[in-house]
């Protein structure tokens, strides 16, 4: 097993068809370290997202190599993309909560894709980490009657309640107050220094910049800066 | 029912929460399933019913086998049969007996003046032409000129006649230039083609319709000796008669050939087939769109649980899993408001329709398979696309 858990090579991609082709990365050359968080800044439509979706298998890979914790991800099948999602955990720019789910239930989710097993004692696993994100209160809440920011808890909640050795995060802390931001990202770092939980983020938060470990600078499709 | 869902999926019932979490949705759901089945329970009421009916006259007659011209589709249609037939058929063993049957329509003037039609049905009175013991018990009064039996169950006939005529009151009408008695009822009922039966001798059969001769019946019943084989007595029989002008057949060979023609072959029939199609079709229109509506409206969340790692199956098992309730939950009013309707339709138009368990059970089974094709085309653009294009 490669000794980082994310390593790209030559990685390329395109939107597009024929004359709207637009190429969108180029030759992204990159190892990221276990356990450290990781932020990508750049302006709106340098990449950042679209680099942060191809490594979490979100979006297949076209040009190029990514090496996803010892699983190449170029050409994968998409039952291997489904088990590598499986160690991954996702916090997206909106909440993207099921509306019909109360606050435990949307963080059951998060385990039950790991098997009956590991959703055996669901129950005391979602009320400790919403409890840890200062939800202890809402927990039969659906989200409909929860505010903005808890609702992004919750869905931080639903990210790291399956223990994944990768969090994906996408502009997460847009929604939520400064105490709140700063809690979350704490609350990875600790997971980083206890677990080994490596985090990769894209934000424009600066506050967040003064916690990360490294930080890489994209510029329309290219990497320009790297501060590791 | 959450509670109890959760035990069954092994996991959060997420199609049932979805669907009870939008109320005005899922009652209009559950509204079309109901009259998507109530559509194809009607029609496969009357297409049951007019299967039903066309057994009725044949369940009358005493006999193993029938003789009919070779070009019969139903029993009231075909030429006339060489009486000849009858006594060659006689000398082949095993054949106990036979007997002819005279058949026509003969219309039945109301004293409203509108007109009922009723199958005439002329048989030898000295034979037992039919089993039922209504009939028999006054075979002998027949032989007398003009008299007559006739069906109580006939449609839309003056109120209180039948009643009358059981309490020995005979009843007169005149037909065809002749006046008929009418001295007894028996119950058997119409068909569609019908209104109900009359039943007279041969010869006011003859009497009423001077056309029609003795020498050339519609049918022949025959009867087997106890213990014979239907089967050996029956290729002896098509051995020995031409099939240029008859065929013979045992009774339900001839009833399940004519429900076939008067359900594919006459438009009364193929109206209620394509009915049932059309029921269906509205019925998977419905539940496709409510189900195609509720995975729209779910795609971030659908995209969310992909990217969490959740297989094509998951989100199959959350569609079928709605398409299940909506089937039970719409199968349950579209039952019981067509149950009211058969009994409604039945008193009214004295046809018999009545609700049987494999119909139900395979309405509703069908609904469920319906329910879920709806449910599988509509979770087809979620199997295709990235994840990351779902947001």
């Amino acid at each position: 097993m490669a000794a980082h858990p994310i390593v790209t090579g030559g990685l390329c991609h395109w939107f597009g068809e024929g004359e709207a082709r637009k190429q969108a990365l180029f030759d992204i050359d990159l190892e990221i370290e276990a356990g450290k968080l990781t932020v990508l800044v750049g302006a709106s439509g340098s990449g950042k997202t679209t680099l942060l979706t191809l490594i979490g298998c979100l979006r297949r890979v076209q040009t190029g190599s990514v090496r996803l914790l010892g699983t190449e991800l170029a050409g994968a099948e998409e039952g291997l993309l489904i088990a590598c999602r499986r160690r991954l955990g996702f916090i997206f720019q909106a909440h993207n909560l099921h509306d019909s789910l109360t606050a435990m239930q949307n963080v059951r989710m998060g385990l039950d894709v790991h098997g009956r097993a590991a959703a055996e004692n669901w129950q005391e696993a979602a009320r400790h980490i919403l409890t840890l994100l200062g939800l202890e209160d809402r927990l039969e809440y659906l989200p409909g009657n929860l505010s903005g920011g808890q609702k992004q808890r919750v869905a931080i909640a639903r990210a790291l309640v399956g223990n994944p050795d990768i969090v994906f995060a996408d502009e997460p802390t847009a929604a939520l107050d400064k105490a709140s931001a700063m809690n979350a990202v704490d609350l990875l770092k600790r997971l980083g220094a206890e677990r080994g939980t490596t985090t990769l983020m894209v934000t424009h938060d600066s506050k967040i910049l003064d916690r990360a470990d490294r930080i890489i600078t994209m510029d329309d499709g290219r990497i320009t800066g790297d501060s590791g | 029912m959450t509670a109890f869902l959760e035990r069954l999926l092994g996991r959060v019932p997420i199609g049932w929460l979805q669907l009870s979490h939008n109320r005005m949705r899922l009652v209009a759901a559950v509204a079309g399933v109901a009259f998507a089945n109530l559509l194809v329970l009607m029609q496969l009421g009357f297409f049951g019913a007019l299967i039903g009916s066309v057994r009725f006259p044949y369940d009358q007659f005493n006999a193993d086998l029938l003789i009919s011209a070779s070009d019969m589709n139903t029993l009231t249609d075909g030429s006339p049969l060489p009486r000849q037939r009858m006594f060659e058929a006689l000398a082949v063993p095993g054949v106990a007996g036979a007997t002819p049957l005279y058949f026509a329509k003969l219309d039945w003037k109301q004293p409203d003046g509108t007109i009922r039609t009723l199958d005439v049905f002329g048989v030898d009175p000295a034979a037992r032409a039919f089993r039922n013991p209504e009939i028999n018990a006054r075979l002998a009064d027949l032989s007398m000129s003009d008299i007559a039996l006739i069906d109580r169950k006939t449609r839309n006939a003056p109120k209180g006649l039948f009643a009358s005529i059981d309490a020995g009151q005979a009843y007169t009408f005149e037909t065809k230039g002749r006046t008929l008695k009418v001295i007894g009822t028996f119950g058997v009922g119409g068909g569609f083609s019908a209104d109900g039966e009359l039943v007279v001798s041969d010869q006011t059969f003859f009497k009423l319709f001077p056309n029609r001769m003795a020498g050339a019946p519609n049918l022949v019943l025959v009867r087997l000796e106890p213990g014979a084989q239907p089967t050996r007595v029956l290729a002896g029989l098509r051995a020995l008669l031409p099939d240029y002008d008859s065929a013979v057949r045992t009774v339900e060979e001839a009833v399940w050939r004519d429900q076939k023609f008067q359900t594919t072959q006459r438009p009364v029939g193929i109206v209620f087939g394509f009915g049932v199609i059309i029921g269906i079709l509205v019925g998977l229109i419905i539940v496709y769109q409510v189900l195609s509506t509720d995975v729209a409206d779910h795609m971030r969340e659908y995209a969310t649980f992909k990217a969490i790692g959740y297989p094509q199956r998951f989100f199959m098992s959350i569609i079928f899993e709605e398409a299940f309730i909506l089937a039970v939950l719409g199968f349950i009013p579209g039952f019981l408001i067509s149950l009211l309707l058969y009994f409604v339709v039945s008193k009214a138009i004295s046809l018999p329709l009545a609700m049987t368990v494999p119909r139900a059970l395979g309405v509703l089974g069908g609904t469920i398979i319906m329910c879920s094709i709806s449910g599988a085309i509509a979770t087809r653009k979620l199997a295709r696309a990235n994840p990351a294009d779902l947001f």
